[in-house]
């Protein structure tokens, strides 16, 4: 048993060597800033907890991010239907829709959103010159736009555990509800979505952690206006150099982070993750 | 809402049973043909068993008659209307699936109030008949478990109670006891048997165990690829199976080739090596040559030649298997014919291999098959 364990530990140290040398040494390094810049102390976090700037960044952050996640989850789950129990055409146009995106990197897709979002993109022009509207409608630089560009990014992340508890299903459980005369929305809502209540919340924590910690898509289609957590770091470091109030932001943000991830593991399987 | 009919013509228990008329139904899946020009009538408040080997469209035709697939061809009747193509949900006859389906995130309780719920029943009425139905499949005590917390037996009793629960006119059930083990599933049997008569419903079983087929049905239809073989009461298609698929399939059974076969009334003589062969029941159209097929169980092993009403030929002991209550010979005929002789142990005497033996039979046990396959 032991020596078995002992095997499998070994297989796993080069990746635990990686994580270490990767993450956990420079994470180590930022929470000594945090105590230590400018001057050693709790005050950096003491700044963050009373600045209110920094208070509402935090807020605006996780105003987004619960908006993302409710939009992501509500397409991935139709997405994520389609692909599992549609017909053969349905499903590979699913799982088109699914893995094209991942081909795209995710500063082209921000700008291809600013571009069909802004005030001169496609679509305020169709619009105006469609005369449905007089002047444009405010579709980027602004939280709304964060908000379309993140759910795109997110949505395939959230498909795959939601498709893989759709799959789990049992077809004969549901012909069961049938067969005693349940009509399609009640075997829709009181069997179908309990049964894959697994897949929703680990798509709802997965996208949920990967939005806290988004930076690209918030700095193009937020134009400046809509900061978030990330940008915020970034702006902390480079650009006011403040390195202990933007280490303090980032340890706070990890912990967050750590917090989920640990509720994640007590209430799903992971193999519900991986799909 | 099953249909009523007038309560003079049947007897109180029976009053919601329906009856099913299967017309000509035919089942093709692409190319492959699954059932084929199938009529069956399934009687009001009857306990029929469908019996065939893997493969052999028994869960096609249950679903057919569940309304989860639509038949290629024929029409289904119930009650002499055309259920042909009412939906599954609007025919709403009780099913218990093999593996049971029990909706894994419900506990018992609401697992058996689920078919009320979607009829829309109050909640003390469903309250009431859950209770009722809790008691009567003994679930007292789990009623707040999820069915993952239950053993098999347990869950096979919620798949019956929340098949039953709503008086359903039809109970169809798949193979319902091939994951149990053989002393529980002796259990259940009992136990869907005395719901049988508790609830007089129509109760259409799925199993490919023959044994479970004759126990509990009061009629037993055979197929075997596609086709409806026999249909029957349990002793008919036992005793007197209309082919020599059907004779093998319900149980062992000795098949001795028979020649210069002669009709004589009800029954028939023929000679099998160099004796004379009498069969008091001869059912089926044969020709010169046909098989006699007789059941081990009905055939007596002694070392001194038999009385004359019995049929008797010479057999060579090869071996013996004990079975518990009966022990079984195994034995050769002159021209290397096998015969299977089943004899209570009580009554069984050591024979040692190679000593010869008569084996006989009386002239009433017995019948005839056609020759060749
Ligand atoms: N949806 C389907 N598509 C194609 N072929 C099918 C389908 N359903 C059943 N069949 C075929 O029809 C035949 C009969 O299947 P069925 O499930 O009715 O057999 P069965 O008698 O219930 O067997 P078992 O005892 O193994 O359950 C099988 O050969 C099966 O492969
Ligand atoms: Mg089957």
């Amino acid at each position: 048993m032991i020596a078995k364990s002992s095997g499998k530990l070994l297989l796993l140290a080069p990746l635990l060597l990686f994580l270490g040398l990767a993450y956990v040494v420079p994470f180590l390094g930022i929470v000594r800033w945090s105590f230590t810049l400018p001057e050693p102390g709790i005050g950096q976090y003491r700044a963050v907890f009373s600045d209110p700037l920094v208070q509402s960044v935090f807020l605006r952050t996780l105003r987004i991010c619960l908006v993302v996640t409710a939009a992501s989850l509500l397409a991935a789950y139709a997405i994520a239907y389609v692909w599992v129990r549609g017909t053969r055409l349905q499903r590979m146009l699913a799982e088109f829709c699914i893995l094209v995106p991942f081909w795209i990197s995710v500063l082209t897709r921000a700008f291809g959103w600013l571009a069909l979002l802004s005030n001169r993109g496609l679509i305020n022009t169709w619009l105006e010159a469609a005369g449905i509207t007089s002047e444009p409608l405010a579709l980027a630089r602004n939280e709304l736009g964060v908000i379309i560009g993140m759910t795109h990014f997110l949505i395939p992340f959230a498909v795959f555990p939601i498709a893989s508890a759709m799959r789990s299903i049992d077809e004969r459980v549901l012909l069961a509800a049938r067969g005693m005369g349940a009509s399609r929305s009640r075997i829709f809502w009181t069997v179908f979505v309990p049964l894959t209540s697994g897949g929703l919340i680990g798509a709802a924590l997965i996208v949920f952690v990967f939005a806290l910690g988004f930076f690209v898509t918030p700095a193009i289609l937020g134009g400046g206006r809509s900061v978030m957590v990330a940008e915020l770091v970034y702006l902390r470091i480079f650009q006011s150099p403040d390195w202990g109030l933007g280490a303090a932001i980032s340890v706070i943000l990890v912990l967050f982070i750590g917090v989920l991830l640990a509720m994640m593991r007590r209430f799903i399987k992971p193999a519900h993750l991986v799909g | 809402m099953p249909q009523r009919i007038p309560a003079s013509e049947i007897t109180a228990a029976q009053i919601g049973a329906a009856e099913i008329n299967a017309e000509n139904i035919g089942k093709t899946f692409g190319a492959f043909r699954a059932l084929n020009d199938l009529s069956l009538d399934i009687r009001r408040g009857e306990f029929l068993t469908l019996l065939g080997p893997s493969g052999s469209g028994k869960t096609t035709f249950l679903m057919i008659l569940a309304g989860f697939i639509a038949p290629s061809e024929g029409r289904l009747m119930m009650n002499g209307k055309d259920i042909t193509h009412v939906p599954a949900e609007d025919r709403s006859y009780g099913m218990v699936f093999q593996g049971y389906a029990l909706f894994p995130h419900l506990t018992v309780e609401q697992n058996i109030a689920f078919p009320l719920k979607v009829r829309r029943r109050n909640s003390s009425d469903i309250k009431r008949r859950v209770g009722a139905m809790i008691e009567r499949v003994g679930l007292v005590g789990h009623e707040k478990k999820l069915p993952a917390k239950l053993s098999g037996g347990q869950q096979q009793r919620v798949a019956l109670a929340r098949a039953l629960v709503f008086e359903p006119s039809v109970l169809l059930l798949d193979e319902p006891f091939s994951a149990l083990d053989k002393n529980l599933r002796a259990l259940m049997q009992e136990e869907v048997k005395r719901l049988h008569q508790e609830t007089g419903t129509t109760f259409v079983f799925v199993t490919h165990d023959q044994s479970e087929a004759l126990a509990l049905s009061s009629r037993v239809a055979i197929f075997n690829h596609g086709e409806l073989l026999q249909i029957g009461g349990p002793q008919d298609v036992y005793e007197r199976p209309a082919s020599r698929f059907v004779a093998e399939f319900l149980g062992e059974i000795n098949l001795l080739p028979l020649k210069g076969v002669i009709r004589n009334g009800s029954g028939a003589t023929g000679r099998f090596e160099d004796r004379a062969i009498i069969l008091d029941r001869a059912t089926q159209k044969i020709g010169d040559e046909a098989v006699a097929a007789i059941r081990p169980e009905h055939m007596h092993l002694t070392e001194t030649p038999p009385p004359a009403d019995c049929n008797a030929i010479t057999c060579c002991v090869e071996g013996a298997t004990y079975l518990g209550a009966l022990t079984k010979y195994h034995l050769k005929t002159k021209t290397g014919t096998p015969i299977a002789v089943s004899i209570p142990t009580a009554a069984a005497s050591p024979l040692n291999s190679r000593t010869d033996v008569w084996v006989s039979w009386p002239t009433r046990e017995g019948f005839l098959l056609p020759a060749g396959e």
